[in-house]
Parts: structure tokens; C-alpha cells; sequence
């Protein structure tokens, strides 16, 4: 186990106290003791315990309304009450609050060993659970990275050579061309890969809800803070932190956030224990960041520390290649999540989409995947199904001339030029429109 | 510089063989002479008529000033029932990276388990727990490793499961510590 496990004791009984302190630490656990309930809770506030060995009678505060507290406090805290056979009843009432067990004192030597070694496995259990369930999402993430172009070759051939490294990392791209994919990538085939991930959406957030999010708060800190909690920092230990649109961060941000890249720890807001994590940082940004320096909008220094590495994901449109290759990838994955029987895409359809710009780069075509598999037919994707009528002219056409020339010629070819039909559905008059005709130069087709 | 030094005090009747061979163990163990001394230490202060049995924390205090020699680190050995108020009983006491260790054979015999009386297994049961709380004087924590004498016994069969040595990286601990 990378840490040892934390163990709290709080009993009245001095005796009790040395005893099961002399026990703990024999066992190699960190141990500290606290006589009555109001100093546990203090203890509690300031760090953090895997397991709380609690009296239930205590003076003042009991152990079940400690209980509640420390439950308030932090949820994962094991708590095991330590009762005299008179108070079995309470102890079962624990049980039912939460408490992971409870035994009578005196204890039998092998209970109390059994105690705790099941509770530091329940402990151990959690903590790999989470690890397993990060590391298949992971898994899952990598293999949308799909792409057989010269581009993505490029993106994948960096993304392997950046990952045995520990150098911070900035992705850069348009919007969707999926730069998180890369950053979980990079994470997934570093020696880090068996600690978490951890993502930021720094443009989501206000400036002190972003210090709160990263460098976690000690309860108390401010209005809401009614829990210590930890940051993305602190979780990301051992790990990997993904900064996303991080030229979205407030001056202020990118000072604090200098000085942890440059120091590995920090304060939690409101606190003022020194906190270490060892994480590697990766960034993302569609800005310019190198002109944000230039304008004196980013930190120079900052962007000189993040910048050690670029990688630039190219758009959908550089790529088209890659577009059949990404459009099957698509209808596997979601006729796979929807429960369906595989089905096709008709090759006109294809072509369709590699004549399209993708502003929205894969994302865009995903969603354009998703949606026709839903609207379709359920057995072959038709170039019908694919929004390539209004949402492809509003995404391709530039004025609004051009856009109502388009409509007029679509009104008119649908009535076969039927001025008079056509001037009805367009809510024009015939006049009107004749001279729309004549001012786009619109000419029935043979 | 002073000279290192164990001393085994014996507070209840134990034969001198018993006392001898276990001296000889810990000095192969630890490399450190061991001196017997016979403990006169009155136990009815340390009764608890409730539970009837000893107080092993009161004792373990007691140890470390029953004699006047200079020592290294000092163990009592001891008859009667051992317990600390919140475990039912023990086979031993310790002060970790203290001075004093106390053991008792109480619990280690076998006749206490409705089975027929083994002297060698009590001896080896004995050389077992007092190698291990001394152990825990030199600084050392419970080990993991199956027959490390460090391993922690709950009850008296873990204890056959151990040898009486201590695993590697015990002994490159206990090394580490200089004593």
C-alpha cells in the first residue's frame, strides 16, 4: 500500500487509549488518539483518517452523535464503535447511521486484528474499484481515437513519445477535434496509467470556483464550504491533471498555477497545511496561446512551463481520409449502445460527408452518426438521414442573400416552377418574386 | 561506550534449563548478551479481581525499574494471565523503541487448551513471543511475512506457524537501528 493507513482513536479511557495505540502502531498504522469527541472532530477537520475507532459514552459529545459528524465531515471515513455490552442497542443504531461495525469491549485480540484488516481491505477494495472503473473508461476513450491519415499518424506518433515522459504537455486544435481524447491517451500509455486522470474544464468555471476545484477547501472556507474537500490537484496524485481550455484562467490563476506546477503543492483555499501531489499536467486550447503571450493576455513564464510539448490535433477537413474510418467507428459504437443490429451507411452518403467542412469538426460528425441511426431506417444510413438540408447550408453558407437565393430555388423546384405556388408557400407576392428570380438569375433546370 | 546488554528477569518460578536456552535464542538472534536475573516483584498490585488477571501496561512499567544493573533492554517473564484494558488478554507487552518487554507462558501452554502438556513446544512458543516484543523495543512493527517471529500471533497457533528468526528485511531494520 502506497500509504499507510490512518487510524483514529477516541475513547475517555486513557488506559483504552494506550492500549489500542500501542496495538495500531506495532501493526504499522499511523495512529493518533483523541479523548473526547469535540478533539476527534477538530482532528478530523484539520486531516484525514481512513478509520475512526470511536467509544460510543463518552462525556459531552457521545459516539453516535460524533458519528453523524464525522459522516458530515467525509463519507469515506470508516467508523467502528467500540461499546460495553449494556449499549449493544446503541451499537446496532450505529450500524443503521452508517458505522462499519462495532465491537465490545474488551476485545478479543483476533477481533480486533480482523476488524481492522477488513476494514483496510474494504479500504484497499475501494481504491482499486475506482482505479479499475477509471482505467476501463479510459480504455474505452482510447479507442475513439481513430485515424489512418498522414495527420493523426503524426498526433498518434507524438502521443507515444510524449508518454513515457513526465513533461507537461499542450494539445492544441479547433473545437472537437478531440484533444481530451489525446490528453487521455497520453495518460493511458504512461507509467502513470494506474492513477487517475483527472479533467478540468477550466472555461466552465468562475476564477474562485476554479481555485476551490483545484486546490480543494478546508471546511468553513467560505459561504457552502460545509465539507473539507479535496482538489483536482490532490486527486490527481501520482496521476495526470488535463487542463482544458486553459487560456480561459484568470490572471490571478495562472500565478497560483505557476507556483504549483513549480513547487508540486499547495494550500487548500482557507487552509494552511502544506499539501504535496506529484501530477503531471497536460493543457488543451483552441486559442493561440502564443499570441495571448504576444498581447500579454498569458503569462509568458507560465506558457514557457506548459509549453514543453505541442501537439496539434488537425481539423476534420485536413483529415478527410479518415472520415469512412470514423463514420463505421460511429455506428459501431452506437448501434452497440442503443442495442441495435449493426447496419451500413449507403457510399453516397459517404461521399456527402467528405465533401462536407465539419466545422464542428468529429464531434459535429458524430452527433451526425447518432442522429441518423435514430431517424433512419434501422438497416442502412441513407443521405437522407444525414442533416445535410438546413443545418448544412446554415453551416456552409456565408450572407443571407445567398441563403434566401437557395430557398427560393428549393421553393421553386419543389412547386416545378410554379411561380404562382411558389410565391404562396414563400408568402410573397408573384411581382416579388419574379423579381428575386431575376436578381439571383435563378433558371429552371432541364 | 556503554556495553549492550539483555536482561530476561524471571518473575514467577521457571526452571533455570528454561531460562538458560532462552537467553542462548535471543542472544543467536540479536547478537547481544543476555543476563538472568531472578525479578522480585510482588504481583497482587497488578490483580484485577473483575477480570482476574494481570495488568500487562502496569507491569511493563514495573520491569523497566526492577533492576540495577545497566541494560540494553529488559524483559520479564512471567506465569500468571496477562491483559491490557481493552484486549481480553495477551501473550506479551512491549514499548516500542522503548526498554521493557513483558511475556507471559500463560497462554502459551498447551495443557490451557485442553491438550497434553509439551514442554519443547512451550520453550519454542516462549523464545518465539520473547524474540518478538524485544523485537518491538528495537523499533521493529509486525511483518507480513509468514514465518517472520515479527508476524503478528492472535493466537497461540500463529505462533507455531513462525520460526524464531526474524525475516530479512526485519533484520536489515533492526540493523538500520544500530543497536
Amino acid at each position: 500500500m502506497a500509504e499507510k493507513i490512518s487510524i483514529l482513536i477516541v475513547d475517555d479511557e486513557e488506559s483504552v487509549r494506550d492500549s489500542l495505540f500501542n496495538w495500531f502502531v506495532e501493526d504499522g498504522y499511523d495512529v493518533e488518539c483523541a479523548e473526547n469527541a469535540k478533539k476527534a472532530l477538530l482532528l478530523l477537520e484539520s486531516r484525514q483518517f481512513d478509520i475512526v475507532l470511536a467509544d460510543i459514552k463518552m462525556p459531552g459529545m457521545d459516539g453516535m452523535e460524533m458519528h453523524r459528524r464525522i459522516r458530515a465531515l467525509n463519507k469515506e471515513t470508516i467508523v467502528i464503535i467500540m461499546t460495553a455490552f449494556a449499549s449493544v442497542d446503541t451499537a446496532v443504531q450505529a450500524l443503521k447511521d452508517g458505522a462499519y461495525d462495532y465491537v465490545t469491549k474488551p476485545f478479543d485480540p483476533d477481533d480486533l486484528s480482523h476488524l481492522i484488516r477488513n476494514a483496510t481491505t474494504h479500504i484497499a477494495l475501494k481504491a482499486e474499484n475506482e482505479a479499475l472503473r477509471r482505467k476501463v473508461t479510459t480504455l474505452e476513450d482510447i479507442d475513439d481515437l481513430i485515424g489512418n491519415s498522414d495527420a493523426i499518424r503524426k498526433v498518434l506518433k507524438q502521443v507515444e513519445s510524449v508518454a513515457q515522459s513526465n513533461t507537461s504537455v499542450i494539445i492544441t486544435g479547433e473545437s472537437g477535434t478531440g484533444k481530451e481524447l489525446v490528453a487521455r491517451a497520453i495518460h493511458s500509455n504512461s507509467p502513470r496509467k494506474y492513477f487517475p486522470l483527472i479533467s478540468v474544464h477550466c472555461g466552465a468555471l468562475t476564477e474562485s470556483l476554479l481555485e476551490s476545484e483545484l486546490f480543494g477547501h478546508e471546511k468553513g472556507a467560505f459561504t457552502g464550504a460545509t465539507f473539507n474537500r479535496k482538489g483536482r490537484f490532490e486527486m490527481a496524485d501520482g496521476g495526470t491533471i488535463f487542463l482544458d481550455e486553459i487560456a480561459t484562467i484568470s490572471p490571478k490563476m495562472q500565478i497560483e498555477l505557476l507556483r504549483v506546477l513549480e513547487t508540486k503543492s499547495f494550500v487548500r483555499v482557507g487552509g494552511n497545511k502544506e499539501i504535496s501531489s506529484d501530477f503531471r499536467v497536460i493543457c488543451a486550447t483552441n486559442r493561440d496561446l502564443r499570441n495571448m503571450v504576444k498581447n500579454g493576455t498569458f503569462r509568458e513564464d507560465l506558457f514557457y512551463r506548459l509549453n514543453v510539448v505541442n501537439i496539434t490535433i488537425p481539423p476534420l477537413r485536413e483529415r478527410v481520409d479518415d472520415i469512412p474510418l470514423l463514420v463505421n467507428h460511429f455506428i459501431k459504437k452506437y448501434c452497440t449502445s442503443m442495442s441495435r443490429d449493426m447496419i451500413t451507411i449507403e457510399p453516397a452518403a459517404v461521399k456527402h460527408l467528405e465533401k462536407f467542412e465539419f466545422p464542428g469538426n468529429v464531434r459535429e460528425l458524430e452527433n451526425m452518426i447518432e442522429r441518423a441511426i435514430v431517424i433512419g431506417n434501422g438497416r442502412e444510413i441513407k443521405l437522407k438521414d444525414l442533416p445535410m438540408g438546413k443545418e448544412a447550408i446554415s453551416s456552409s453558407v456565408e450572407s443571407l442573400d445567398e441563403l434566401e437565393m437557395r430557398h427560393i430555388e428549393q421553393i421553386l423546384n419543389k412547386y416545378h416552377w410554379n411561380v404562382s405556388r411558389s410565391a404562396k408557400a414563400l408568402n410573397i407576392d408573384r411581382v416579388t418574386l419574379y423579381n428575386k428570380i431575376k436578381k439571383y438569375d435563378l433558371k429552371q433546370e432541364d | 561506550m556503554k556495553e549492550k546488554k539483555i536482561i530476561l528477569v524471571s518473575c514467577g518460578p521457571f526452571e533455570k534449563e528454561f531460562l538458560r536456552k532462552i537467553g542462548h535464542a535471543v542472544d543467536l538472534e540479536f547478537r547481544i548478551p543476555v543476563e538472568i536475573e531472578d525479578g522480585h516483584i510482588d504481583l497482587e498490585p497488578f490483580y484485577s479481581p473483575g477480570r482476574r488477571q494481570y495488568e500487562g501496561n502496569k507491569l511493563l512499567q514495573k520491569v523497566s525499574t526492577c533492576t540495577k544493573s545497566d541494560f540494553t533492554k529488559i524483559v520479564g517473564l512471567f506465569r500468571v494471565d496477562l491483559f491490557i484494558p481493552i484486549l481480553t488478554y495477551i501473550f506479551g507487552q512491549a514499548m516500542l523503541r522503548g526498554d521493557a518487554a513483558v511475556v507471559s507462558v500463560y497462554r502459551l501452554k498447551n495443557e490451557l487448551y485442553g491438550m497434553r502438556k509439551n514442554d519443547a513446544l512451550l520453550l519454542d512458543r516462549t523464545i518465539k513471543e520473547v524474540v518478538h516484543e524485544l523485537g518491538h523495543t528495537f523499533g521493529l512493527i509486525h511483518c507480513h511475512v509468514p514465518n517472520c517471529v515479527m508476524r503478528s500471533s492472535t493466537y497461540v497457533e500463529d505462533i507455531d506457524q513462525k520460526t524464531t528468526h526474524l525475516c530479512l528485511r526485519c533484520r536489515k531494520a533492526f540493523e538500520e537501528v544500530g543497536e
